[in-house]
């Protein structure tokens, strides 16, 4: 009874707030729209099979229409959106995902623009402490008394 | 006869170009003038050739010659004459056409201006050119040729791919090639420098114009494909991380680093190893780019016809020319010495945290791009990288980047001090946390970062903005000495004040369309009314028209703010007669708040409509932007030191060695 007082009182606050969030086709629409919401999320991240780079929220194939209403249908179900991912998964294997999941088949693609932005900061940080070094003793201060003659002659000169 | 012409001077380029790439190196090798000056003769008349090949398919498209393959299969006589033109590059072996052509217009542009190069560069620099065009040349003729003949000639042809019956579309390809090509103008003169194994600050300012023009392209090319995607593939999204813009994106991202890393080398004498291999990776990344659509390894809505021939022979002029180039590099890099030592808070240290963390992001796409193919020739698994990874790797790293542009300009070179230009950017800090609270007054709803992350826009532009100010000491001297003192600011302080506006600008747009985006999906009959944004859209009904190389059903709606009619949007669905396919063409309401969007779906059962509406806030400040960057690219180009480098003619025959301004 608590449970289904909380949900209607989701479905209300949803309603009388949020935008009615619809569906990518009219009749797909589910009538929850915290559901909705979630399929939308869970769309925009599954692949069209059949199509070139979109994701089946943004396609108007039928196969993509299909995973759609797939996908309503296991979260009327009750499903996480875990859940109904990993199904989608486990029917259309990760190729389904546009998001690649993290692991050992994916540890170069995530690690790999962290890896290179540490190790520019690293070859930087050495390479300034390089030339640093190689600059010191003829840095600021170490100009012989001969030296600073010279150059307060020059500079009275100019 | 006209397509043999063509022909003809396509093979004659070639040999002009080899003829171009042996003799003013090998002149150089053995200090022969005479035989340095090929070069210049030989890539204008390269570019002359290949005008005439140009000009010849050109001819045959508009004549709607169909006994010639390329146009048989790419146009059709009832195609309005822009996109008879259009067609020319709109397949794969046109725009490779088009390609060499830009390749040998810059090849020419350098004969023509670089008078005042010192002769061995110059002839350095236009064989490594000519020997692009070479290898670029042969794979058109070996496996592109556009002017194959067909008998008997049929008297239809097939049409073009009616996505790319577009304006926008239709100069998209041009621009993106000029671009591209248009690095390789740096990679020959990075080639040519470890050739002679000598390079100063005058090779950055030699490079630069040429850089930053090329750079300007792609901006605009970037651009202007962008915003064909938004307004002909009807979900009203800008940027998809696909596989084909990433291509030009990458090649755009190492030139915009490669544009910040000159700026250190001439006036600094540093980062000469860095700029170099820069220079390098940019034009290798405009052939993978090439590589990457034309192959056909990549699924990708752009991609031209497969043909793994072509696939193999692109790949392997990308392994000569990218492996080349590093191999030399490899060998010469050490001959380069090393100058200007700086603290890393600097303007220096600034502009090598800009390389930084773009050449990390390019790495970012580049790795999301390409590591899905690699996985799957070694292991076999398939996988998709999509829109989420991009946001999730690349975006980051643009965040330090965009607060620590308005520090950079205000940073003196060698050592600068952080808190005395924290302190001339107070107003600029004032006004963005101005901006980000009253986000958040307006917005009401909405991800909570997204007033910060408009703030980092509005941070840019005020930063740019105080930059100006500092320097012609706005509010702090009298007004007679600030007008001067603008009047006196080198033209490359307003353009990198205003391409970094630009940024800005485009980062507004970015954050308010993702951010703010309201969405909505139903069914409409005629007579419903539907509410969106604070529009109420009533759709009147759908309409049969005839155009000339189509039919269309055209919608209206009547769109009322406050109870007044405010606009009528007619989104529409064509179909194409050749060949047979249909388009969404999207009816758009633009004003500085947003776009309003509507898109006509399928018919229904009961005679109503599938309607998509958008509105889009803020979503044209994406596009103006880039125009804005490209407005700054162009006030430097103007600059005098600039001109004095390179595209300077008559001063500079009398010069022979350009003396640096500062």
């Amino acid at each position: 009874m608590v449970r289904l007082l909380a949900a209607a009182f989701v479905i209300l606050a949803a309603a009388a707030f949020a935008p009615p969030a619809l569906a990518v086709q009219p009749d797909e629409v589910l009538k929850d729209p915290a559901l909705e919401e979630r399929a939308r999320v869970i769309s925009k991240d599954l692949r069209c099979l059949v199509c070139q780079n979109q994701s089946i929220d943004d396609s108007d194939a039928p196969l993509a229409r299909d995973l759609r209403v797939l996908v309503r249908e296991r979260l009327e179900k009750g499903e996480t959106n875990e859940q109904v991912i990993d199904f989608v998964v486990s029917k259309y294997g990760e190729f389904v995902l546009l998001t690649p999941r993290f692991g050992a088949h994916t540890l170069l693609l995530w690690l790999a623009a962290p890896i290179i932005l540490v190790l520019g900061v690293f070859i930087m940080f050495r390479s300034y402490r390089r030339r640093a070094a190689a600059e010191k003793p003829a840095g600021k201060g170490s100009l012989s008394a001969r030296e600073k003659r010279a150059l307060n002659k020059l500079l009275k000169e100019s | 006869m006209i397509a043999e012409i063509g022909h003809f001077t396509l093979i004659l380029a070639l040999g002009v170009s080899l003829v171009q790439t042996i003799l003013p190196i090998w002149g150089a090798q053995r200090g022969d003038l005479s035989l340095m000056q090929v070069g210049s003769a030989a890539a204008q008349a390269q570019f002359m050739l290949l005008l005439v090949t140009f000009a010849a398919l050109t001819v045959a498209y508009v004549t709607s010659d169909f006994s010639v393959e390329n146009v048989l299969q790419n146009s059709h006589s009832a195609k309005p004459m822009l996109y008879k033109i259009s067609g020319v590059w709109g397949n794969h072996e046109g725009s490779m056409v088009l390609w060499v052509l830009t390749l040998a217009l810059f090849g020419s542009a350098v004969a023509l201006f670089g008078r005042n190069l010192p002769p061995d560069l110059k002839a350095n620099v236009l064989g490594v050119q000519g020997s692009i065009s070479a290898a670029f040349l042969a794979f058109i003729i070996f496996t592109s040729n556009p002017f194959n003949r067909i008998h008997p000639a049929p008297f239809e042809g097939s049409g073009l791919n009616p996505i790319l019956q577009d304006p926008a579309l239709s100069f998209h390809p041009p621009f993106l090639y000029a671009g591209y090509v248009g690095f390789s103008i740096a990679f020959s003169f990075a080639v040519a420098a470890l050739i002679s194994g000598r390079i100063d600050p005058a090779w950055a300012r030699w490079v630069r114009p040429w850089t930053l023009a090329a750079w300007m392209f792609l901006t605009l090319g970037i651009s202007m494909g962008s915003w064909w995607a938004y307004y002909e593939l009807g979900w009203g999204g800008w940027w998809f991380w696909d596989p084909v813009e990433n291509a030009s994106f990458m090649p755009w991202l190492a030139g915009t680093a490669l544009l910040h890393s000159a700026i250190v080398m001439e006036k600094r004498d540093a980062l000469k190893v860095w700029t170099i291999l820069l220079a390098i990776l940019t034009f290798s990344l405009s052939l993978m780019g090439t590589f990457l659509v034309r192959s056909g390894v990549l699924t990708s809505v752009h991609a031209f016809a497969v043909d793994p021939a072509r696939g193999v022979f692109i790949l392997a002029i990308m392994i000569f020319f990218t492996g080349g180039a590093l191999a030399l590099f490899a060998g010469r890099a050490q001959v380069l010495r090393q100058g200007g030592l700086f603290a890393p808070i600097s303007r220096e240290g600034a502009l090598i945290l800009n390389n930084l963390l773009i050449t990390t992001g390019c790495a970012a796409v580049f790795v999301g791009t390409l590591y899905p193919l690699a996985l799957e020739s070694v292991t076999g698994e398939k996988i998709s990288v999509g829109p989420p990874f991009f946001n999730a790797t690349f975006v980051p790293l643009m965040i330090p980047l965009l607060v620590a542009v308005p520090y950079g300009p205000l940073l003196a070179w060698k050592r600068g001090d952080i808190l005395g230009a924290t302190q001339r950017l107070w107003i600029a800090i004032a006004l963005t946390a101005l901006a980000i609270i009253a986000t958040y007054a307006m917005s009401g709803s909405g991800p909570w970062l997204a007033p910060l992350a408009l703030g980092l826009g509005v941070w840019v532009i005020m930063g740019a903005v105080s930059e100006i100010g500092f320097r012609v000491k706005a509010f702090r001297a009298p007004w007679d000495e600030v007008l001067r003192r603008l009047r006196n600011l080198p033209r490359s302080a307003y353009g990198t004040a205003t391409a970094h506006i630009g940024v800005g600008v485009m980062v507004i747009g970015i954050v308010g369309t993702s951010a703010w985006q309201s969405e909505k999906i139903i069914a409409m009959s005629p007579g419903d009314t539907s509410e969106i944004a604070g529009y109420s859209l009533t759709f009147s009904g759908v309409v049969p028209q005839k155009g000339p190389n189509y039919n269309e059903q055209i919608g209206t709606f009547v769109v009322t703010e406050d109870g007044a009619e405010l606009t009528r949007l007619h989104p529409s669905k064509r179909m194409y007669v050749a060949p047979p396919q249909a388009t969404t063409e999207a009816g758009i309401h633009a004003a500085w708040s947003g776009d309003l969007y509507a898109v006509l779906g399928d018919e229904l059962k009961d005679g109503a409509y599938t309607v998509r509406m958008y509105f889009n806030p803020l979503v044209r400040l994406i596009w103006i932007g880039t125009v804005i960057m490209f407005l700054g690219g162009l006030i430097s180009l103007t600059d005098r030191r600039l001109r004095v480098g390179a595209p300077k003619r008559s001063r500079a025959a009398t010069a022979p060695q350009p003396v640096p301004a500062e």
